[in-house]
Parts: C-alpha cells; sequence; structure tokens
C-alpha cells in the first residue's frame, strides 16, 4: 500500500540545512495500523504530511497504491488526497462557518460528487457518527469529542484507502480520546490503513506496529 | 466542484462575516450609485437641452449675413457684406424642397395700449412664422401675405402681452402702438412658455419690413428656412448657397442647419456626460480598494481553512475560485445595490424638483453593474493567488 525508499526531507531554515526525515524506508500494508511516536522534532508530523502528499520528498522515492507518486504535480497530488487520503488533526480544523453536515460534505463538494448523492453519503455518515441530531450545528456549538467525530466523518466521507490522524486526542480528556481512538479503530476492520502519529505511548501502543522516530530516522519498531 | 456550491461557499463567508461584507460592498455600492445617480443628471441634462433646441423641428436652415469662417463674431456688423433682405427670403422660398420661410428682426421697443406701457421684444416676421417653427395662433390669425413693401400695420400678440395689455377683453381689432406707430391686432399666439431665457409670450410680431424700419436696420438678421424632412440637407444647403451667392456676387452670408448645430451640442454634452460618469468612477475605485483590503485580510485570516482545504484535496485552482468568486459577489451584490440606490436617489430628486431632468439610461446600468463586477474580479485576483499559493502544510498549522 505505501512503500517508501530512502526518502529524505530537509527545510532550508535561514541558511541551515535542516534535515527532517533521513533516509526512511517503510512498507505499510494495506488495512494496518500504525503508530508513529517520538519526541516533538522527530520528523513524525513531516514524515505524514509526506505520505498525506502535502508535501514532498527532497530525495528517494514514494509509491502509494502501486503507483509512483513522488513527482506528482500540485493537481495529480490533489487528486490522489481527495481520493485516497483522509486526514483528521489534533486541532480537528472544521471550518467555523460551516454546519457539522456541510464540514463532513466538503471533501464531497470538492470532488464535484453531484449533491442528490452527497446528500445521501452525509446522511448516513451523521447517522454512523451518531450526529444526526447535531447536524445544523456549528462547530462552536459542539463539544470536543463531537467535533472530533465530525472530523472523522469529514475524512471518510470519500472512502479514502489511507486514514492519518495526527495527535487525534490530544485536544481530548481522556474519556473523549478513547471514543475517538476506538471510531477510528473500527476504520481499520472495514481494512482502512489508519496511521496515527503521537507522542503518548499508551495510545500509540494500541496499533498493530509502533514505529519510533528520533531525529528523523525510524529507531525501532515493536510487532 | 459545481457552480452552486461554489456559490453557496462563497456565500457562507458573507453570513459569517456580515458587517464586514455589508461595509464592503457598501463601498462598491456608493461608487456605482454616483455614477448611475450623476450620469442619470447628465443625460436628463442632455435630452432637456436637445429637446429645448429641437421643439421647433429639426428640418430648419437658419441663414445669417456675414460669412463666419471661425466661431468669432459675424463680419456683418462691418458692413462690408450685403444684409440680407426680404428679397432673398422670397426667392429662397421658391426653392424646391423648401416649405416655409420665415425673415427675421428682432429688436426692442416699447409698446402701449389702454393706457398702459410696456417695454417688450419686437419680432419682425413673415407670415409663414408660424409654420416654420410649428407654433400655433390661438385667437384670430398671423399676419397675412402681404406685399413687404406695403405691408399692412397688423401686429400679433404673445399671451402674456394680451394678459398685461387687454385683461379680460377680446384685443381683435383693438389699436396698439409699437415704437410710436398705430398697429391692429389681429390675433394672439399660444403660450409658449420661456425657450433658453427667451420669452415668446412676452413679444409682439409686426410684419418684417415694418420692424426693419423701426429698427432702422439695413436688413434683415437672420432667414429660417424650413425644408421637407425627407429631403436630402447638404443638397438643400447647395441650392440656397447657389442662388444667395448669385444674388450676393459672392459668399455674404452663413448657413446654420439645425441638425448640425445638434449634432455639436449633443457631442458636447456627451462629454459633459462622460466627466460627471468619470467623477463618480473615482469613488467605484476607491470601493475596489476596499475589496482588495478585505480580501487580503480574509485570506490572512483563513490560512489554516485554506491548508484544510488542499488537505481535503482542494487544487489550487478551486481555492483561487474560492476567492476570486467571494470578490466578484461582493461587489456583483454591492454594484446592485448601488444600481437600486442610484436610480432611486435619481427619482427621488426628480420628484422633489420635477424641473431638474433626470434620465437612467439602461446602458449604463449594465455597465456600470459590468465594472463593479469586473473592479471585484481585479481587487480580488492578488488575494486569491496568494491564497491558491499557500503551501498546504505550512498554511494548515497558522493560527
Amino acid at each position: 500500500m505505501i512503500r517508501l525508499d530512502k526518502v529524505s526531507r530537509s527545510f532550508t531554515v535561514g541558511d541551515q540545512e535542516v534535515a527532517a526525515l533521513r533516509g526512511i524506508d517503510l512498507d505499510i500494508a494495506a488495512g494496518d495500523y500504525v503508530s508513529i511516536m517520538g519526541p516533538s522534532g522527530s520528523g513524525k508530523s513531516t514524515l505524514l504530511n509526506l505520505i498525506g502528499l502535502l508535501d514532498r520528498p527532497s530525495s528517494g522515492t514514494y509509491r502509494l497504491d502501486g503507483g509512483n507518486v513522488t513527482d506528482l504535480t500540485d493537481e495529480q497530488q490533489a487528486r490522489v488526497r481527495s481520493e485516497k487520503v483522509g486526514f483528521v488533526f489534533q486541532a480537528f480544523h472544521l471550518v467555523p462557518r460551516l454546519t457539522a453536515a456541510m464540514n463532513i460534505e466538503l471533501p464531497l463538494i470538492l470532488a464535484g460528487i453531484p449533491a442528490a448523492e452527497r446528500k445521501t453519503r452525509v446522511a448516513q455518515l451523521l447517522e454512523n457518527y451518531g450526529l444526526t441530531d447535531r447536524a445544523d450545528h456549528r462547530p462552536d456549538q459542539l463539544s470536543g469529542g463531537q467535533r472530533q467525530r465530525v472530523a472523522i466523518a469529514r475524512a471518510t466521507s470519500m472512502h479514502p484507502a489511507v486514514l492519518l490522524a495526527d495527535e487525534p486526542t490530544g485536544n481530548l480528556d481522556q474519556t473523549t480520546g478513547k471514543e475517538v481512538l476506538n471510531l477510528l479503530e473500527q476504520l481499520v476492520a472495514q481494512h482502512v490503513t489508519l496511521i496515527v502519529v503521537t507522542h503518548d505511548p499508551a495510545i500509540g501502543g494500541r496499533a498493530m506496529r509502533q514505529l519510533h522516530m528520533v531525529d528523523g530516522k525510524i529507531t525501532n519498531e515493536h510487532l | 466542484m459545481l457552480f452552486p456550491d461554489l456559490i453557496r461557499l462563497t456565500t457562507s463567508s458573507f453570513t459569517a462575516y456580515r458587517l464586514r461584507s455589508f461595509l464592503t460592498g457598501l463601498g462598491i455600492a456608493v461608487g456605482i450609485a454616483a455614477v448611475i445617480l450623476l450620469t442619470s443628471i447628465g443625460e436628463g441634462l442632455h435630452q432637456f437641452v436637445l429637446a429645448e433646441f429641437s421643439q421647433f423641428g429639426t428640418n430648419l436652415i437658419g441663414i445669417q449675413p456675414g460669412k463666419k469662417q471661425t466661431h468669432g463674431a459675424s463680419v456683418g456688423i462691418l458692413g462690408s457684406v450685403r444684409p440680407l433682405s426680404i428679397e432673398d427670403a422670397q426667392a429662397v422660398r421658391r426653392l424646391p424642397f423648401i416649405q416655409y420661410v420665415n425673415p427675421s428682426v428682432t429688436g426692442n421697443a416699447e409698446v402701449r395700449a389702454n393706457g398702459k406701457t410696456r417695454r417688450t421684444m419686437v419680432y419682425g416676421a413673415g407670415h409663414e412664422f408660424t409654420n416654420t417653427f410649428t407654433i400655433r395662433v390661438q385667437t384670430g390669425s398671423f399676419l397675412p401675405d402681404d406685399d413687404p413693401s406695403q405691408a399692412r400695420a397688423f401686429v400679433v400678440l404673445g399671451s402674456k402681452i394680451r394678459q398685461e395689455l387687454f385683461a379680460g377683453q377680446n384685443p381683435l381689432g383693438s389699436y396698439l402702438r409699437v415704437g410710436g406707430q398705430r398697429y391692429r391686432v389681429v390675433g394672439v399666439m399660444e403660450p409658449k412658455g420661456q425657450i433658453l431665457g427667451f420669452d415668446l409670450d412676452d413679444t409682439v410680431f409686426i410684419p418684417a419690413a415694418r420692424a426693419m424700419e423701426l429698427f432702422n436696420r439695413p436688413g434683415l438678421m437672420e432667414i429660417q428656412v424650413n425644408y421637407q424632412p425627407n429631403a436630402d440637407l447638404d443638397s438643400v444647403v447647395r441650392s440656397i448657397t447657389g442662388l444667395l451667392k448669385e444674388r450676393h456676387g459672392s459668399e455674404d452670408f452663413t448657413l446654420v442647419p439645425q441638425e448640425k448645430a445638434l449634432e455639436v451640442l449633443g457631442s458636447v454634452l456627451d462629454v459633459i456626460t462622460f466627466a460627471v460618469g468619470a467623477l463618480g468612477g473615482i469613488s467605484l475605485l476607491v470601493g475596489g480598494v476596499g475589496i482588495l483590503t478585505i480580501m487580503t485580510m480574509a485570506v490572512a485570516e483563513r490560512t489554516a481553512e485554506i491548508g484544510l482545504l488542499r488537505a481535503l484535496g482542494a487544487r489550487e485552482r478551486q481555492v483561487l475560485a474560492l476567492f476570486l468568486g467571494e470578490a466578484m459577489l461582493l461587489s456583483a451584490l454591492g454594484g446592485l445595490a448601488g444600481l437600486a440606490l442610484g436610480v432611486g436617489i435619481a427619482q427621488a430628486l426628480h420628484w422633489l424638483f420635477p424641473a431638474m431632468p433626470v434620465h437612467t439610461p439602461w446602458l449604463f446600468a449594465v455597465v456600470a453593474e459590468l465594472s463593479a463586477v469586473s473592479i471585484g474580479l481585479a481587487a480580488g485576483v492578488m488575494p486569491a493567488r496568494r491564497a491558491a499559493r499557500l503551501d498546504p502544510v505550512e498554511a494548515l498549522h497558522a493560527e
């Protein structure tokens, strides 16, 4: 599903070259549940952005779903993101002026899916995540757990193959965090590849594969 | 992304930032209102002035003594030319396509009747005066077709003179003294009102030959020619010029076709309308700067949202379309409001001051609305491009 070969990513900060990722080799099969742990600055978010095609490697190759996606144009990257990747963020990133239903609908709108089909898909998602009675609420009228559920519903609205979660429970209390994690893990059962970035071992420990990163390298892996 | 969704997404930010969107739209609205209002007044003035000048018909040619090379005064005053005579007018009358001819001399004189005296305009006219200018006589008749050299001492009164000197009585057959001579009243004109400060109602009409005598003038001040409306103006002008050159031996007169004068006047008025419209355009430009400001702010404020849209699979072009659409919709709505405002104020002005001519041509309204939209487009391009080119990763983490 995901295959990284000697992938490096470096940034220029001022006149200094800073390496965020150094020669990463990684193979993730479809339906895997992977957590990436490590201290801040270890490159785990950069790796996630790379896998999500929000960024490009400085060197190395990246193959997603069998195709080489290392050197796609912006346009092509956007298309792959739209069709294959879902994102869940720590800060939820809901559009504040849109209702829960419309936030969920956003990826479908951007992909140009006809209104009638969107309506049934959104209704189904609202029901799946227990948000039907919150459909017309705006994000500031929702609790943290509800907001993250909206975000997960939105991330899955295009039936992505890969779901990328960056500290998905970081802004939630423990109980709600557990609930949200359960929801994400249910997706793995539906054959979605789930990659969770976290610094919390209690959360990372629930994954089938646990990667540890330090200084832009994967140091060890627990199975 | 489908078009209705684009509209839905852009309008969602209007409702979220109501006051700000309203104020930005207002900037454009004021600009459009100013353009519409000013051009409406300009166009109203245009039509008013042209109507004033063409109310006697446009198939008129004035013949004046003296050759005008430039716009300076007639050299006829210097006496180096032959004056226009009543015989000239009669000769012109016999040319093809000529319907009516009116020799005219005007001046001021004292008129007296019923023991009342009044200083007024005296118009020396021919018997075809009413036909030439399509003016009507109210009672009695106009001056008869007399031999100019022995024209009878008849006078026709303007309605105001009749009111002043013969209030409440039938003036027909009464006598009136004009500059010491006795004239018999044969008719009263219909009220005509002021025409560019020229009050035909406060005028008495006497035969042109007698007026020349009265004012001690060697010739006519002008001959007005009314030609058949379907005749070719150039050939009429040529035949009159040919005839008078033959009679005078040289071209010591000037022909002023009403049609040509109206064309010149019309183009002058067009320039005025355009100039006041351009003044209004300045405020429209200021409104455009307002949109530029607000869109730049919106991009800065919604950076994280832009990052999110990109993560959800939005292409650069879609982000560009969203922000451009917002700028254009904002200015289009502002433009419509301004259109209503401008037309409303123009109509209100017309209602308050009925004398003030106001006219809004539809073409202006359409052009104003189109320019509002294109100003929105121009103002939106820079911020929208900035939004589209944001790095998604950096944008996502902006606060």
